[in-house]
């Protein structure tokens, strides 16, 4: 019999990628194509959700060529995608009501400040498990229903869909106007500010507060099962899987019980720890959200801590600073001093995240003497990645009343060792890094698989998951600690940056 | 003999123009400098800046001497750089083989280990980065001896250590097995560093095919060998596979 596959798409901020994976989960073959940013104003970002269909179309036959395999031998399609982008279009036509409105995009600050002292603001985080933010989709469903003109109406008779990038692909694959299913998951309708957290389903205070029509909105259904069969792309491939990037990083590492947890290292970075199946809420600044559900199991819930600035400090020393002509090249230049030699750098460029949430802070470089040079600086900038994942952490063991005991992390600033091992000694766990660092996509076809039984249990996808290096903590406790006191002084020196002064600054120079 | 080659004259032409100038220069002077069309300076300063002789200023389009020319005599490839562009291979090389991999650079008449990943068996492994291998007794260091005259000639001068009865100690022996290592494009070592272990390991190489590196497998020499104690030709492939692949990601346009 023909080797069979499991197909996953990663429909990403700036790409969209398709690979498949055979049984063990190794890689078979990859097929990517980026799609264009769109600024149309500060601080707007957008996406044209049919480059981004017809990007699918392109890929997924390549990705097949490469394997050389037919259709006929994939088992499933899963989808893991960019979480918060939201597009609306229409029903009967299948085109888009203007541009993806992404997840970057902070057009709504206004909207939000004024929902957030309107009456029930209080409800939000109680009931979604999320602050009231720009950030999450329901913002943005209400700004494009109030300034396209008609849409309120239409949306209200049910002429128009919103939908996350997976829910945009699922309709079109299962066949678009012509018996398109409308759905999402549960991890994906968890970042929307619109499902109640308990009950899984839209939450109707919610959705008044926000003014969104129920008949817009996809079903909501658990993260693994055949959601229908792809009719175009794919032909008869079942649609099993689908879940928000971060979550499918969390499946991919297989953090199936209560306590583990991933980080990946990216631009920014996003630890995400598994709350098992009660949601743990969040009084140290973190996200409460679905961590994934498996067919008619419970859901599993997680704690989310999400850190703007972590490689995005590297490219500014590279691009900002031009002392570096690529990012790799930080570890050699940290690697020249033996330590930070008393310098610090806060990287609260626009604001600092969780576990803060301070949006008038600013970046800092603290303990600048005639000592420092840019190896300091570059020591500096990669414990900044170090000291914010153990802020996060520290945060995440408060609220869950579980230790974290060892950290998966996945993502580019993983190749660096340097940054590992600072911070295995600064969170005193040790840091592993799996053999396949697609964990994101890897999680999406591990869904898929586990729906349509070509891997059998959770069990047998732990069995996948091999471990390619570890780092073990190796720090004197009261220099760690000593470490982090300074740590904590520089962070506290960024909070208010950008306030208001009380007077006018001129005038307390003159007096 | 064949001729001088043109376009190398050229090129050597526009970086003793940039040498001597003080200060940047437009692709416009540079060619009118030298008397040239203005498409074959822009294609080989283009070819200059790629292999990082020249560098372009992001405000003006100016050219002017690039940092890898004040570095020629060292290694060209920063080790950090260099693991961040073969993590992948290096992770499905021991994906499929079933066995550690290293990554291993020349660094004072040794082999440093730059990347290190797991056997896939999940047991207790501890890292070796920045570890230090004999040259000669390893599979790594063999790829690097014969194709690094450098690490060559300091371990010519130098004695070669016995670590089991197997190693090679003698510098007759070592350079036919260099040369069989050119000839082949691959290395391996058996039971030579240590009893029961063996290896297997092919040259990394960047622009032009310089070698800057070497990956290969390691574990116990009933995997990696066959029956008659040769190393599995599966594992050779697999290993020099990861080696092109990475060798082409860096820039190496025929391996």
């Amino acid at each position: 019999m023909a080797q069979r596959y499991v197909m996953a798409v990663d429909q990403g901020t700036t790409s969209t990628r398709c690979i498949l994976f055979d049984q063990r989960g190794r890689l078979v073959s990859v097929a990517q194509r980026e799609h264009q940013q769109f600024f149309p104003k500060p601080g707007w970002v957008e996406h044209d959700a049919m480059e981004i269909w017809r990007n699918l179309e392109r890929i997924v036959p390549q990705a097949l060529r490469q394997a050389g395999i037919d259709v006929g031998q994939v088992v499933a399609l899963g989808i893991a995608n960019q979480r918060e982008t939201s597009v609306l279009w229409d029903r009967h036509t299948g085109i888009p009501i203007g541009r993806a409105v992404v997840w970057q995009d902070t057009r709504t600050d206004t909207l939000v400040d004024a929902l957030a002292g309107a009456v029930g603001a209080d409800q939000v985080r109680e009931r979604s498990g999320l602050p009231l933010a720009t950030y999450f989709s329901a913002p943005r469903i209400r700004w494009l229903l109030d300034s396209l003109p008609g849409t309120r109406d239409r949306a209200e008779r049910g002429d128009i869909l919103f939908g996350t990038m997976e829910s945009w692909l699922i309709w079109n694959l299962t066949g678009g106007t012509d018996g398109g299913v409308h759905v999402t998951d549960v991890t994906n309708a968890s970042r929307t500010l619109l499902m109640n957290l308990g009950s899984l389903g839209w939450d109707d205070e919610l959705l008044s507060f926000f003014g969104i029509p129920r008949r817009m909105l996809p079903e909501i259904r658990s993260s693994t099962e055949i959601y229908g069969t792809a009719r175009r792309i794919v032909p008869n491939v079942p649609i099993a899987a689908a879940l928000g990037d971060q979550h499918a990083a969390l499946f991919g590492q297989t953090c199936f019980a209560p306590g583990e947890a991933k980080c990946t290292y990216g631009t920014g970075s996003f630890l995400l720890m598994n709350t098992g199946t009660t949601p743990a809420r969040s009084t140290h600044g973190l996200l409460t959200t679905v961590g994934f559900q498996i067919g008619d199991a419970p859901a599993v819930y997680a704690l989310e801590g999400s850190i703007a600035i972590t490689g995005a400090l590297v490219q500014w020393l590279r691009d900002g600073l031009e002392m570096i002509a690529t990012a790799p090249e930080i570890e050699t230049l940290a690697r020249s001093v033996e330590d930070n030699g008393g310098c610090y750098i806060v990287p609260a460029f626009s604001g600092l995240f969780a576990p803060h949430w301070h949006s008038d802070a600013r970046g800092i470089i603290a303990g600048l003497t005639s000592y420092i040079t840019k190896g300091h600086l570059a020591r500096a900038v990669l414990e900044a990645t170090a000291w914010q994942t153990r802020e996060v952490v520290d945060a995440m063991n408060a609220d869950s009343g579980l230790e974290l005991r060892t950290l998966k992390v996945d993502g580019g600033m993983t190749a660096n060792n340097l940054l590992m091992q600072f911070i295995a000694d600064v969170l005193n766990v040790p840091v592993v890094r799996p053999m396949f660092a697609e964990t994101v996509s890897l999680g999406a076809a591990y869904a898929a698989g586990l729906a349509v039984g070509y891997w059998p249990d959770m069990e047998r996808l732990r069995r996948n998951w091999h471990r390619a290096a570890q780092w073990l903590p190796d720090m004197d406790p009261a220099k760690r600690a000593r470490e982090y006191a300074h740590w904590r002084r520089a962070v506290e020196l960024t909070f208010g940056w950008t306030r208001p002064f009380d007077d006018d600054p001129e005038d307390a120079l003159s007096r | 003999m064949p001729g001088p080659v043109q376009s190398i004259e050229r090129a050597a032409a526009i970086l003793r123009l940039l040498a001597r100038g003080s200060g940047r220069l437009g692709v416009g002077e540079i060619a009118s400098a030298l008397d040239l069309a203005k498409g074959t300076a822009h294609g080989i300063l283009r070819t200059l800046q790629r292999v990082g002789f020249v560098e372009q200023d992001r405000a003006t389009g100016k050219y002017q001497l690039g940092a890898a020319l004040l570095h020629l005599g060292t290694s060209y490839l920063d080790v950090n750089e260099l693991r961040s562009r073969a993590i992948n291979w290096a992770d499905a090389l021991a994906a499929r083989s079933g066995e550690a991999v290293h990554i291993g650079t020349p660094l004072e008449g040794k082999v440093l280990v730059v990347h290190h990943v797991f056997r896939p068996d999940d047991t207790l492994q501890t890292l070796d980065v920045g570890a230090l291998l004999p040259p000669h007794a390893s599979a790594l260091g063999k790829v690097l001896l014969a194709f690094d005259n450098g690490l060559a000639l300091t371990v010519q001068r130098a004695e070669l250590p016995a670590f089991t009865h197997r190693t090679i100690t003698d510098p007759k022996v070592l350079a036919r097995t260099l040369a069989g290592v050119r000839e082949a494009g691959w290395a391996h070592e058996t039971e030579e560093a240590v009893p029961g272990d063996a290896s297997i390991a092919a040259p990394i190489r960047g622009f032009g095919g310089l070698v800057v590196g070497a990956i290969g497998i390691s574990g116990a020499m009933e995997r990696i060998c066959d029956g008659r104690g040769q190393p599995d030709p599966t594992l050779v492939t697999y290993v020099r596979d990861a080696a092109r692949a990475v060798s082409r990601d860096l820039g190496a346009a025929r391996w």
